[in-house]
């Protein structure tokens, strides 16, 4: 057998090829030997008698391999220039041939004209953008050696639901993507991301508020915008580095605002600075001091002023009873915060009516939300500031501490219809205000009278319109305006859109329906959504606990090994400590309070206005196209 | 309480919400710039107002222990009113 393996020149395998030498006498044995050679389709090779003749032979043979050999290694390099040479041009070659794709892909939507000499295309086009259009139109014309026919842009008149196009610039493009994440603004009605932009950080930064942890993400945020140009350039595959890279800018707000919230909330690191000195004093005699563990400062001794920015130092050193005043706090925060963030939602739902022309819902939805939100919730945020200005601790009974009421039994029996119970003799009275017994049951009476206000007005006074209608002549078919949105209620038109001024093919009682399952929505909705809201203290009284927990159980034990050993004890738990700050308090803590914002966002806020079923507006563009298919044909 | 920090704050984040909208440069982004502004300024001093109000009339003291009252006796320049020598 033949040691070194031979290429198959069909199929380019390696095969091991066996010699041998047959001796045979006589023709018959010869024929013979030859079909059985035939049969095993080996190859025969002459062999000549004479060791001479061998020799020759064997000598040709070698030549030839050689000169085989030769051509064989041309022809090899040959085809190697020639494919690095073409390589060069391939990415070109790809991007030409998709562009031409897609134009014969889109030429391919055309029309053909009557007169099969022009071909017509109905597309969308932004208004503001026809002038740039027509030049761009010119320019084609020019371009392609000034044919004699120009391009034509007509407007057209159609009853087709326009796409949403939302502009945006490198800085607002991620924060329209979380709203179009949920949905695509329906045509024409209010963008909530240029509020977004704000409000999304801030809530945020009120789950996440640590100075130190704030500034760890600004710094990297910073950092990618300030590197933007050549990171961009830089096509990453990681689908992780994208999405951060993606939303910088929301990082980098994300940071900012956390570290103001952090200020505020005094912590950096789970430790308090101390800018302004604490307005708490100690004002017990040794005796007291040394013979008790652990001690209360009393407010109308210790108390001299408020710290004016943010959270008092004194409160992170008092660990035993601090969760239970920042309990307080934030937990009015949270309400107040949310309370705000609703109506704020309610108000642009008035902004979607006006624009639309729909009086009636200002009238049978708007007034109605707006006062069941504010009497109720609303007013319960106004107790919370009138509780924090009248009741103090110095204050005398019945304005002292001990008598102030809990806001939230307070909310809880007025919706009852409960009376207040005293707290005790010397508090005089349960309520915060003269007169909030008789204000507090108008509040809740006008709240109720709503329910049947939102469920009923609508529905009511549409069927009287349509029974007005049937008494009246059929008005000629009026086939303006382009958007069927800007229909009066009294044309008949098709309406096809889901704007309510038109609702002429629904059957009565599924208006009553939609109407109902809205007002339930909305009612039960805004005691969920309010609660929901708590989500701000949850998460801020979470992260808290874990920087502190991080510190105490972790770094602390470097900081207090004294000695040598100390200083290599804290280089090793410093990183350590580095090592759990980043990943379980800014990325994995950033990442839940980031959902639980958006969350805020797409339904405690966006339900109030948002209706999202639009489609987005795509426009043929190159960099669309090859950017699709260059991530989709990676080789 | 005084009302000192109420006024300067006000006026800062009025400075950046109302003031500074209304002198934003004209261009294109000139919605956007107002937008996030007034929403800075609303947002942040809305936060901080509810952090102040919520310390002004203390409803009760921090809870604190004997060490913790006995430095910060010492370092927060607070004299204890009899037997003034403080521990080391």
């Amino acid at each position: 057998m033949i040691e070194a393996p031979l290429e198959d020149p069909s199929n380019g395998d390696n095969v091991y090829k066996s010699v041998f030498i047959i001796f045979f006498q006589g023709d018959q044995l010869k024929t013979r030997v030859k079909k059985i050679c035939e049969g095993f389709r080996a190859t025969l090779y002459p062999c000549p008698e004479a060791p001479a003749d061998r020799r020759e032979m064997a000598m040709g043979v070698m030549t030839r391999i050689e000169d085989l050999n030769t051509v064989l290694g041309q022809t090899q390099d040959h085809r190697h220039r020639v494919l690095v040479a073409a390589a060069k041009n391939l990415k070109n070659w790809f991007v030409k041939v998709r562009k031409i794709k897609a134009i014969y892909h889109t030429l391919n939507l055309f029309n053909l004209d009557v007169t099969q000499k022009c071909l017509i295309a109905e597309c969308w086009v932004p208004v503001l953008d026809l002038e740039s259009i027509q030049m761009a139109l010119r320019r084609g014309t020019e371009r392609s050696g000034g044919s004699s026919v120009p391009p034509i842009l007509n407007r057209m008149e159609t009853y087709e639901d326009p796409p949403t196009y939302n502009r945006t610039n490198k800085f607002t493009k991620a924060f329209q993507a979380l709203i179009d994440a949920y949905g695509v603004a329906s045509y024409r009605e209010m963008n909530p991301a240029p509020y977004t932009i704000i409000t999304f950080p801030f809530l945020f930064a009120v789950m996440f508020g640590d100075l130190g942890h704030g500034t760890i993400m600004a710094l990297f945020g910073l950092w990618m915008i300030l590197k933007e140009k050549p990171l961009s350039a830089k096509k990453s595959d990681n689908e992780i580095w994208n999405i951060f890279f993606g939303g910088r800018y929301i990082i980098f707000l994300m940071g900012v605002f956390s570290m103001y919230t952090g200020l505020i909330y005094n912590d950096i690191f789970s430790k308090s600075l101390n800018i302004f000195g604490s307005g708490w004093t100690i004002n017990y005699n040794e005796s007291t001091i040394m013979t008790n563990k652990a001690l209360q400062l009393d407010p109308r001794d210790a108390f001299h002023r408020t710290y004016p920015l943010g959270m008092d130092p004194v409160w992170q050193v008092a660990p035993l009873n601090k969760i239970i005043f920042m309990n307080g706090f934030k937990m009015k925060l949270s309400i107040i915060l949310g309370v705000i963030h609703m109506i704020f939602g309610v108000v642009v739902g008035l902004f979607n009516h006006r624009y639309f022309k729909n009086t009636l819902n200002i009238y049978a939805e708007f007034i109605p939300q707006m006062i069941f939100l504010i009497f109720l919730f609303f007013y319960m945020t106004l107790l919370m500031f009138i509780k924090w200005m009248r009741y103090s601790a110095s204050n005398p009974d019945p304005k002292s501490s001990h008598c102030a009421p809990s806001i939230l039994i307070t909310f809880i029996n007025m919706v009852l219809f409960k009376e207040s119970t005293v707290l005790t003799e010397s508090c005089e009275t349960p309520y915060m205000y003269s007169g909030q017994a008789g204000i507090q049951r108008l509040l809740v009476l006008s709240a109720f009278v709503c329910v049947p206000w939102m469920l009923f007005a609508k529905p009511i006074i549409i069927m009287q319109e349509r029974k007005k209608r049937q008494h009246q002549p059929i008005l000629p078919y009026s086939g303006e305006g382009q958007d069927a949105e800007n229909g009066q209620p009294q044309s008949i038109q098709p309406a096809v859109t889901e704007s309510h001024g038109g609702h002429d093919n629904e059957d009565m009682s599924e208006i009553f329906i939609h109407q109902g399952i809205h007002t339930i929505e909305y009612v039960l909705g805004s005691v969920s959504h309010t609660a929901s809201y708590l989500r701000l203290w949850a998460l801020s009284l979470a992260h808290a606990q874990l920087a502190e927990v991080l510190w105490n159980m972790v770094l602390q034990n470097g900081l207090k090994t004294g000695g040598a050993i100390g200083g290599v004890a804290l280089w090793a738990i410093f990183a350590f400590w580095a090592i759990l700050t980043v990943g379980i308090l800014v990325l994995m803590e950033g990442l839940s309070a980031f959902l639980h914002t958006l969350r805020l966002h797409w339904v405690e806020f966006q339900s109030k206005f948002y209706a999202g079923q639009g489609y987005a507006f795509q426009p043929f563009a190159f960099e669309a196209i090859l950017e699709g298919s260059g991530s989709s044909t990676e080789e | 309480m005084g009302a000192l920090p109420f006024i300067i704050f006000t006026a800062i984040f009025g400075v950046i919400g109302i003031v500074l909208p209304i002198v934003a440069p004209k261009g294109p982004n000139r919605g956007i710039v107002q937008c996030v502004l007034i929403l800075t300024g609303a947002t942040c001093w809305l936060f901080w107002l509810c952090c102040y109000m919520a310390q002004m009339n203390p409803l009760i003291g921090p809870k604190l222990h004997q060490n913790t009252i006995l430095i910060m006796a010492r370092e927060w320049g607070n004299q204890l009113p009899v037997n003034p020598e403080p521990h080391h």
